[in-house]
């Protein structure tokens, strides 16, 4: 079955009293004809992954092809290490994660997309902090995996996970939102609260273009993955003290969507906008082309 | 509606950055291999307009020439493939225009088949010619492909003999240059076939080529 709207997965989890991750693992398992613990192997085998990325990343400091980035995750490690910052160990761990995995991608290192490889750094920096932070099992990252793979798939029937269709929104933007519900559901909350945090984090997002320099998933792709890490986290904590949006959740995807049809297609991954068209933009361009 | 995985939006596992264009890349590349099926020598890429002015930065030209050689879109040796490879020699061209598509590539083996293809996003992909003939394969099913003299009946001949083997024809697809020209036939199988069929089918009177196509995993 298609669940088509978040409206439609709340009440699914109110008449069978059952977690989201629940009703999504079993209708994964029903529509791919397999059973549920083929499902949840699955998504183990990408857990894995994203801790792979994350541990390789936190290792090299190897540019990227175009040698603009690859070393910021090994800088903010050593900062942090050497300082107090204003953060605890959770915030300072989603920073250091996200680049450690967005870095690692653009190295050309195996990643999991999540929903889309520009995005690949959110999910697993935000997984794997909380659940460090508080000792949560394997079986729980699971599944708040599962959830944070409903909540994508979710939006993705309406709008396509794509720059290049709504903007940095429907990348950055959804995983952030993706990573809001798996925080609330590591840390026990409910359905509602899940969908709450999903709403939070989507509504922050609205408008974020794409722009990325020379169209390559780097300026500002890699420090965007920390940037909303951070935001999913704030998304989830409102949710779970209580805090509700106003609009809910399916609108403010409608929104998300309008907004994509809107935005210029000058700002959706045709580096012909945005900072990919600034002075410094355009120097940098111009190198990479004669060097290469 | 086509049902939707969780897995669409959580994963491909891929060697980055770009899923469109590297993991598309790679892709477009093991489905040439897949679509040839020959030991080459030589294996030349036209990339056309994105692929051509952002593929260096995202590695394109190394996941098409990792694909041709057979390394899956997870392999992260991929980003070294230039000191890989060994036996082969390969070249690139790059081309803008605007009636391809804005990731497009043509995959030449040896000068003597060409393999055109588009990445339409996140990791899909479609081939859309073979040596000039359209082609529909999106590397989701196994696929027969025939290449024989246009004539009345071949259709139906062909489909019996799948049919007889108990294997349903997901979608079928033909092109030919003109009335009793040349004409190229593909079956997208929702099973694979024994290699038995592909034997009977070659024995098929005025068809002069014939090639099974795997479905990319
Ligand atoms: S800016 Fe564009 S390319 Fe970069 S992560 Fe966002 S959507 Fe992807």
């Amino acid at each position: 079955m298609n669940i088509l709207s978040f409206d439609d997965l709340l009440k699914l989890c109110e008449k069978e009293n059952k977690s989201i991750y629940e009703i999504a693992q079993e209708n994964e398992a029903n529509m791919a004809e397999c059973s549920v613990s083929k499902v949840r192997f699955k998504t183990f085998e990408n857990l894995k992954a994203m801790k792979d990325a994350v541990k390789n990343g936190l290792k090299s400091n190897e540019k990227s092809i175009s040698n603009w980035c690859g070393d910021d995750c090994d800088r903010v490690q050593k900062s942090f290490q050497n300082r107090d910052s204003l953060f605890g160990k959770v915030f300072e761990n989603i920073i250091v994660y996200s680049l450690a995995t967005a870095e690692e991608n653009l190295r050309m290192g195996r990643i999991v997309a999540c929903p889309t490889a520009g995005s690949c750094g959110i999910v697993p920096s935000v997984i794997i902090s909380v659940s460090e932070e508080k000792n949560i099992s394997e079986e729980i990252q699971i599944d708040a995996l599962i959830t944070a793979g409903i909540i994508g798939l979710i939006i993705s029937n309406k709008v396509q996970l794509a720059g290049a269709v709504a903007g940095c929104q429907a990348e950055c933007g959804v995983a952030s939102a993706m990573a809001a519900g798996s925080v609330v559901q590591m840390l026990g909350g409910t359905p509602k609260q899940i969908i709450e945090a999903v709403t939070l984090a989507l509504k922050n997002i609205l408008g974020l273009t794409c722009d990325p320099v020379c169209g390559l998933v780097e300026v500002p792709c890699i420090k965007r993955n920390s940037f909303l890490g951070v935001h999913a986290v704030t998304a989830a904590e409102l949710a779970l003290s209580g805090v509700k949006s106003k609009i809910p959740a399916d609108e403010v995807v409608d929104t998300l969507k309008i907004t994509g049809q809107l935005m210029s297609p000058l700002l959706k991954e045709t580096a012909q906008g945005g900072l990919s068209k600034t002075k410094t933009a355009i120097e940098l361009e111009n190198k990479l082309f004669k060097n290469n | 509606m086509e049902e939707k995985s969780i897995f669409s939006v959580i994963s491909p596992i891929m060697a980055g950055p770009s899923s469109s264009h590297t993991a598309g890349a790679v892709r477009l590349g093991l489905m040439a291999r897949n679509i040839y099926n020959n030991e080459f020598k030589k294996v030349k890429f036209v990339l056309y307009n994105s692929f051509a002015t952002t593929g260096f930065g995202h590695g394109t030209d190394k996941g098409l020439l990792a694909g041709v050689l057979g390394y899956s879109v997870d392999n992260s040796s991929i980003k070294n493939i230039f000191k890989e490879v060994n036996g082969v020699e390969y070249s690139y061209d790059y081309v803008q225009d605007i009636s391809r598509h804005p990731n497009s590539v043509d995959i030449i083996f040896d000068n003597c088949m060409t393999i055109s293809g588009d990445s339409i996003g996140a990791g899909e992909i479609r081939i859309n010619k073979i040596n000039g003939f359209d082609s529909n394969i999106n590397g989701k099913y196994d696929t027969l492909m025939l290449m024989y003299k246009d004539k009345p009946g071949m259709i139906s001949h062909v489909s019996e003999i799948i049919q007889i083997e108990g294997v349903n024809i997901a979608s079928l697809h033909c092109d030919r240059a003109s009335k009793g020209g040349q004409a190229t036939m593909y079956i997208a199988l929702d099973l694979p076939i024994d290699i038995g069929v592909v034997e009977k089918v070659k024995q098929i009177e005025d068809v002069f080529f014939v090639t099974y196509i795997r479905k990319l995993k």
